[in-house]
């Protein structure tokens, strides 16, 4: 019979290392991954799935990491906005396309939710075909579920397209 | 807010999660994508989640394209993405992928499961009233074994199903499309991806000289249930060309009874009722029409 816990020892391949820690089962992923994992970059907005600030990928898939249980993550691959950029081998980083183009952009204003759009974002365009143009409905498609206090939209947008136009470029 | 503490176990089997719920204050978790922000604003303090990602079998779309049972079957684990992208689903009940697409945004698509909303009951969910609109039906498995119930049974109240724990729902199964049928999903938000101000899924049959012979639409975030309206009436023997949509759309308009709230006046949700179903029936017919 499958015990009750209180209280879990998980193993989490973040970033490309693996972490273990000991968790309360109510930990949030979120909260595990910040707290736990000392890893700050994922931010917490509203904690409850409405802003996705905290969005980070699952085994390569975006989730909400506020809607997520640190248990239920043992043994996956959690990649967060630290994990974006490669490294570049010779002790620097080179960029993820999608920051690339929020630089270009000047998609970012405070930055608060900046985490949560670069993951979701960088996700959503890889999921796609790179050597066709991106669609407006694309675009609203992948940055729809992420709320930007600043109202930043418009250059949000516009470095989605411009991250694909990169990605675009790369492939060819 | 943080989620208040409770127990947690992660069985990899049916029986053992039985087992499990049986206990007092227990809670099936699947997607959780409904059931963590009630954890978190404390709407919900169950003493133990009995996670049941685990459990083998409940992971797959089975599509039965034509004969007796033709269908689409959805296990309790299969996520509203999987869903949405399930051509072969898509063909045999197009109505799974065009409702899915509306669900939320990606992220919470990847994790949220199409039969735990189902589960959850939530009028303004869009998979609820898809059930209801294709007249399907879900299995529940309890200790003492495992039944089939129709949708009318399923559903009593707004969050409220009829089955009560333990018990889990391991499958929802949506019949196939009828032939010389289209079908159209259409939904009002503040915010795109937000919960529907109001939505609509229809489905249109004709006869085999393209009149209308029947004519059924289900709402979303409109009554408490989810609730089927037959429309035939108003546009019944007309064909597709002619038919007039707008009186369906009025029709539909005096059979619907929505509340107000934050979000919109009963009124405004009337209104869109009328607007929706003449638009979704126009396109359904269309579809027909062209199959």
């Amino acid at each position: 019979m499958t015990d009750v816990s209180t209280e879990r020892a998980i193993t989490v391949t973040v970033n490309g290392v693996p972490r273990e820690t000991t968790v309360p089962v109510r930990r949030l992923l979120s909260d595990a991954l910040r707290h736990d994992l000392q890893l700050t970059g994922t931010h917490v907005g509203c904690e409850h799935g409405v802003c996705g600030a905290c969005t980070v990928l699952v085994d390569g898939t975006p989730v909400r990491s506020c809607l997520v249980l640190a248990v239920q993550v043992d043994g996956t691959e959690v990649t967060t906005v630290e994990g974006l950029a490669r490294e570049d081998g010779q002790g620097g980083q080179i960029l993820h396309p999608v920051q690339e183009a929020f630089r270009e952009c000047h998609a970012l204003q405070c930055g608060f939710c900046t985490p949560g759009f670069l993951m979701t974002m960088a996700a959503g365009l890889e999921a796609r075909d790179p050597s066709t143009d991106i669609t407006d409905d694309e675009v609203d498609e992948i940055v729809g579920g992420n709320l930007c206090r600043c109202t930043g939209y418009a250059n949000i947008k516009k470095a989605c397209r411009r991250a694909a136009g990169l990605m675009k470029e790369a492939a060819e | 807010m943080k989620p208040a503490p409770f127990g947690y176990a992660d069985p990899t089997s049916l029986d053992e999660a039985l087992a499990l719920l049986s206990e007092e204050g227990a809670k099936v978790l699947a997607g959780g994508q409904s059931l963590l922000p009630l954890l978190s604003m404390r709407l919900a303090s169950p003493a133990t989640l009995v996670d049941i990602n685990k459990v083998p079998g409940l992971d797959t779309v089975d599509v039965t394209p034509s004969g007796d049972g033709a269908g689409v079957r959805v296990g309790a684990l299969v996520r509203h993405a999987q869903l949405l992208h399930h051509a072969e689903a898509a063909q045999v009940q197009p109505l799974l992928a065009r409702a899915t697409s509306n669900v939320a945004h990606p992220a919470i698509r990847n994790r949220g499961t199409t039969v735990g909303s189902i589960a959850h009951a939530d009028p303004s969910g869009e998979m609820t009233s898809v059930l209801a609109l294709t007249g399907g039906s879900v299995t529940v498995a309890t200790p003492e074994g495992s039944s089939a119930i129709d949708w009318a049974d399923f559903f009593v109240g707004p969050l409220e199903t009829s089955v009560h724990s333990p018990a889990v729902v391991t499958d929802a199964f949506f019949p196939a499309l009828p032939p010389r049928s289209g079908t159209a999903f259409e939904e009002v938000s503040r915010r795109k991806g937000d919960y529907a101000v109001c939505g609509a899924g229809v489905t249109v049959t004709l006869d085999e000289d393209s009149r209308v012979v029947s004519a059924r639409a289900a709402y979303i975030s409109v009554g408490l249930v989810p609730e089927v309206h037959d429309l035939t009436e108003a546009v019944a023997g007309r064909p597709v060309a002619e038919a007039d949509w707008a009186a369906a759309g009025d029709l539909a308009r005096s059979l619907v009874d929505p509340d107000g709230d934050l979000h919109a006046s009963a009124d405004y949700r009337r209104l869109l009722v009328g607007v929706l179903t003449e638009r979704t029936l126009a396109r359904a017919a269309k579809e027909a029409a062209d199959r």
